[in-house]
């Protein structure tokens, strides 16, 4: 992990008329380091999730990113062109649901050139290769790749997804419950593969999950939430292993107990 | 017929007599698209008709969207189309783009599939015939104004004409992505990578890109533009084309234009270069080997021909053959 | 010799005489007349006229007569002729509550000021075919016992005594589309045609029949595009949310059809002057809503209206309108057909939709000529593949 920060978050809050989505939310993350936001359902993972990826405007604080050239951008204020831009060169949003993060009715092949063909590759010969080769960097047979994902299997759908997530080399990548509604052998080989390819390409991962055992096995460091706040962060060994806000608590030991 | 037999001849029954008073506001009008609705003179062509159908105010207002659009080349203009006397989706937006750009020092060309004698041209002729009292031709050099559907005649326009495209469906990203909230974004922020996804799937599935009309253009390297359901053969004819080329969607209310000498890419990859396509026969008529042909089928046993579709372009062919023969003849 | 086919300008002129004479059918049964359809089958003249977007009876009349009954036809030459009527200006809202009241039934209240009247409605008819109606000849004349005093001037609506009690959401009055709340919105440009008068400001509702239809629409362009819509595609639509798409329980807070006076300003002479009466048909719904954390629950309301005694077209369109309204009133969209405003406005024209839907009939040689290529292309790729690998299957 490089000591660089490429994300600075302060203060952020999201309002949905007077409920709290998240409030006062603050962290950095550095090059290569993966951070996962764990918490039970509503405790404001996902929204947190979606206003860092740009999806979603929060209410109040700032974002900032430092590019690939190394200059900082203030993510809430850049134009729409320049949002979309981003989050198909630098970023990739990986989703629990495979369906929102393919083209069903797309070749497996085209789904991952798509990304290619956004940023102007225009050389079928090229995209094609490319794209087999991130069907073997997934583990999915090369004789698949004209299939339509309608025709894969959940984790095999699922590992196409960073496959396409991954086709332009992004730094930033935000995953949401990545290995949620899978099997428990599909989803120990999901992790494996992921944290090959975090570690093969130094990425940046930002991982919402409400499972401690995905946590433990991908993430450097880990923020706990609740109710829209976050109540406890640190190393993730130190967070699993020495819980200190009550929540964290009970959270760790219920995970003991099952 | 009466009166109340036809609709055509309700509303546009009478013979009037003022092709002198339409002359004179003409030109001047036309060059001065921007004056305000002034002179509220009506210049009745057929019974309480305006010359060429539309009033004045419409015609300004569609030739506003004109102007804009062949300030954006390739941008699909929203108008304010009209109901127009023929159904929507029979060449409604080509007809007001038409109306809206004739004088009456005009002369008319009307062509669908290429050929003059179609029903649809002869209705949509006639109909500026009894509105607008414009000349009329088949011979394409002749034309100042050829409005068409699904070709581009084969003998070379000039700067002196302009073409007015019938579209039906002006949105090339529209079977990609049915939102038009969706698409008028897409051509915003110049997403057109879905519109290659399409492109690699047919390679990938055929082998070749398996569009064959309404192939899309890439116009001044700025919007994908769908050049309306010309055959793929037409395309090469977009490019720095010295005419002025206009496509009107009534029923999508949206006007787009190629102007002059602009450059019209076909959309395709480096290794699979756009291919217009060619024919192994001549047309079987006058021989031609580079024009668009239609499969004629000739009897209950399979037997077919291959002739053109442009039948300006063929007849005349044939006309001068016969004239190179006689004349030939008469030498000897 | 194969001779390329010529002669449509005949065949046109052909058609149209063989239609003229289908038209008037057989010549020993007398014609028609403006007057009979006008009177004896004003159902479908009021229909004519709310998707002609053109209240005239005549011509509404005229235009059946002529495409031999077809309604979608007749609203056609409606809407060809209407679009070329100079455009003097804009009359004032008309008033509803001030209606020459004929009928006005409330489903939500039994007894309301003003009362109910159910006027002439098939609601309570059996339907039998009446062969009295076959005779030629005519029988005794119907006379109609009428309430007996005219209804008041005034009637108040029935939603408007709910809203009293500030039970009915309060509606905006802007006519600009709901916000987008994306992070950075693109505004794209409005092509106005600048024929509205100068007078009108931000909150003057659009012309739909003067300015492009662009999404998201306005509530009030969304309510004209409905009141010009087609009967039976609102039909499908409104049955398809009474089925549990996009369910909104509505009750007819009030179903009234009369007389309204149509009333124009005239600023260079600074009076009102009234144009003359059309006769409508207004439907208001009530659905509860079940309010939100800023909200508390109420009653909101689906408000359709036509012209002439049209109500299955009015119900139609205040079921359509309350459903196209779920993104205000922050309700879930739950992918039904009739939420879906682009779907919905898009496809709800019946001439625009015949229009291309029949075009179809058109030739299309030239692009079939290309398909045609294409897919013959194709088999023979795929025979000469198999073939090759016969062949090489063979050798091995």
């Amino acid at each position: 992990m490089s000591q660089e920060v490429i994300l600075r978050v302060e203060e952020l809050t999201k309002l949905y008329g007077a409920r709290v989505g998240c409030r006062n939310v603050s962290f950095e993350l550095c090059g290569a380091e993966v951070l996962a936001v764990v918490g039970e359902s509503g405790s404001g993972k996902s929204t947190l999730l979606n206003c860092l990826s740009g999806q979603l405007p929060p209410s109040g604080g700032s974002l900032s990113y430092r590019g690939a050239n190394g200059h900082w951008r203030d993510v809430l204020a850049l134009s729409e062109p320049e949002r979309r831009l981003l989050s198909r060169t630098e970023w990739a949003f990986v989703h629990q649901d495979p369906r929102d993060g393919l083209r069903m009715t797309v070749s497996a092949g085209g789904n991952v050139g798509e990304r290619m063909m956004a940023v102007g590759a225009r050389h079928y010969g090229t995209i094609r290769s490319t794209a087999a080769d991130w069907l073997r960097q997934v583990e999915i047979p090369q004789d698949r790749l004209d299939d339509r994902p309608t025709a894969f299997s959940g984790g095999m759908r699922q590992r196409l997804q960073i496959a396409r997530a991954l086709a332009t080399n992004p730094r930033l990548v935000f995953m949401d419950e990545p290995t949620g509604g899978l099997d428990v052998s599909v989803q120990a080989r999901l992790l494996d593969l992921i944290r090959t390819l975090v570690n093969q390409f130094e990425l940046s991962v930002i991982l919402v999950t409400h499972d401690l055992a995905v946590a433990r096995l991908l993430a450097h460091r880990m923020m706990v939430m609740k109710d829209g706040h976050v109540v406890e962060s640190g190393l993730t060994d130190q967070v699993l292993d020495d819980p200190q806000h009550p929540y964290s608590q009970l959270l760790v030991s219920s995970i003991l107990q099952t | 017929m009466s009166a109340v037999d036809d609709p055509t001849d309700l509303t546009l029954g009478s013979e009037g007599s003022d092709a002198s008073v339409a002359e004179a506001k003409g030109d001047e009008q036309i060059a001065d698209l921007s004056s305000d609705a002034g002179d509220d003179r009506i210049d009745e062509t057929i019974d309480g008709y305006n010359f060429a159908y539309l009033d004045e105010n419409t015609k300004r207002m569609i030739r506003r969207a004109i102007l804009k659009a062949v300030a954006i080349p390739g941008y699909q203009t929203p108008f304010a189309s009209r109901e127009m006397p023929m159904p929507y989706g029979w060449g409604t937006g080509g007809v007001q783009v038409t109306a809206a750009c004739l004088t009456p020092g005009d002369t008319l060309k009307v062509i669908d599939q290429g050929a003059d004698d179609t029903t649809n041209a002869v209705s949509i002729r006639q109909f500026f015939e009894k509105t607008a009292r414009v000349d009329t031709t088949t011979r394409t050099e002749d034309a100042t104004v050829i409005q068409t559907r699904h070709r581009i005649p084969e003998k070379a326009l000039t700067e002196d004409q302009i073409i007015v495209y019938q579209v039906p469906i002006p949105e090339p990203l529209r079977y990609l992505e049915p939102r038009e909230t969706e698409t008028r974004k897409m051509h915003a922020l110049e997403e057109y990578g879905l519109m290659h996804v399409k492109l690699y799937e047919d390679i990938s599935r055929h082998g070749h890109i398996a569009t064959t009309y309404a192939y899309p253009v890439m116009v001044e390297d700025r919007y994908v533009t769908d050049p309306s359901p010309i055959p793929k053969f037409d395309n090469p004819k977009l490019s720095n084309s010295p005419a002025l080329q206009l496509f009107g969607a009534g029923r999508e209310q949206r006007i787009y234009a190629i102007p002059p000498y602009t450059k019209v890419k076909s959309l395709d990859f480096e290794d699979y270069p756009f291919d217009p396509g060619q024919w192994p026969q001549a047309c079987a008529l006058c021989g031609a080997e580079d024009s668009y042909l239609d499969e004629i089928i000739t009897d209950d046993a399979g037997g077919r021909m291959f002739v053109c579709s442009d039948t300006d372009f063929c007849s005349r062919r044939r006309a001068e053959q016969d004239a190179a023969a006689t004349s030939e003849e008469g030498e000897q | 010799m194969y001779v390329a086919t010529k002669g449509g300008e005949k065949a046109i002129a052909a058609a149209h005489r063989q239609m003229a004479e289908e038209r008037r059918g057989d010549p020993k049964i007398p014609a028609l007349t403006i007057a009979q359809i006008r009177e004896q089958l004003s159902l479908c003249v009021d229909r004519c006229m709310t998707e002609g977007s053109l209240y005239d009876r005549d011509l509404a009349a005229l235009a059946i007569k002529q495409s031999q009954g077809d309604l979608i036809e007749a609203i056609f030459l409606l809407r060809a002729y209407r679009t070329t009527l100079p455009r003097f200006g804009y009359s004032r809202p008309i008033d509803t509550g001030s209606m020459a009241i004929v009928r006005r039934v409330s489903a939500t209240f039994k007894d309301i000021p003003g009362g109910q009247i159910l006027g002439p409605t098939f609601d309570y008819t059996h339907r039998l075919l009446d062969f009295k109606l076959a005779a030629e000849t005519e029988g005794p004349r119907t006379v109609a016992d009428r309430a007996e005093t005219p209804v008041e001037q005034s009637v108040p609506h029935v939603l408007g005594l709910l809203d009293q009690e500030g039970l009915i959401q309060k509606e905006k009055t802007e006519n600009k589309p709901a916000p987008d709340l994306r992070i950075g919105r693109i505004d794209f440009d409005h092509e106005k045609t600048a024929e509205r008068p100068e007078a009108f400001n931000e909150d003057t509702p659009p012309d739909l029949t003067r300015e492009p239809l662009e999404f998201p629409a306005s509530r009030a362009l969304r309510l004209q595009a409905l009141a010009r819509g087609d009967e039976g595609f609102l039909l499908g639509l409104a049955y398809s949310t009474q089925r549990g798409y996009a369910r909104n329980h509505a009750f007819v807070g009030e179903l009234r059809i009369g007389a309204v006076a149509v009333e124009f300003d005239m600023p260079e002479l600074g009076i009102t002057i009234e144009l003359g009466e059309v006769t409508v048909t207004e439907c208001e719904t009530v659905t509860q809503f079940q309010g939100s954390k800023s909200q508390p629950p109420q009653f909101t309301r689906g408000y359709g209206l036509s012209f002439g005694q049209t109500e299955r077209k009015a119900l139609s369109m205040a079921l359509v309108e309350r459903a196209l309204r779920w993104s205000e009133l922050d309700e879930d969209f739950v992918g039904a057909a009739a939420q879906d405003e682009e779907f919905v406005l898009a496809h709800v024209d019946n001439i625009q939709a015949t229009g291309f839907l029949e075009h179809i009939k058109l030739p299309h040689y030239v692009d079939f000529q290309s398909e045609l290529e294409l897919v013959r292309r194709m088999r023979r790729e795929i025979a000469e593949d198999s073939a090759g690998r016969d062949l090489s299957e063979t050798a091995e």
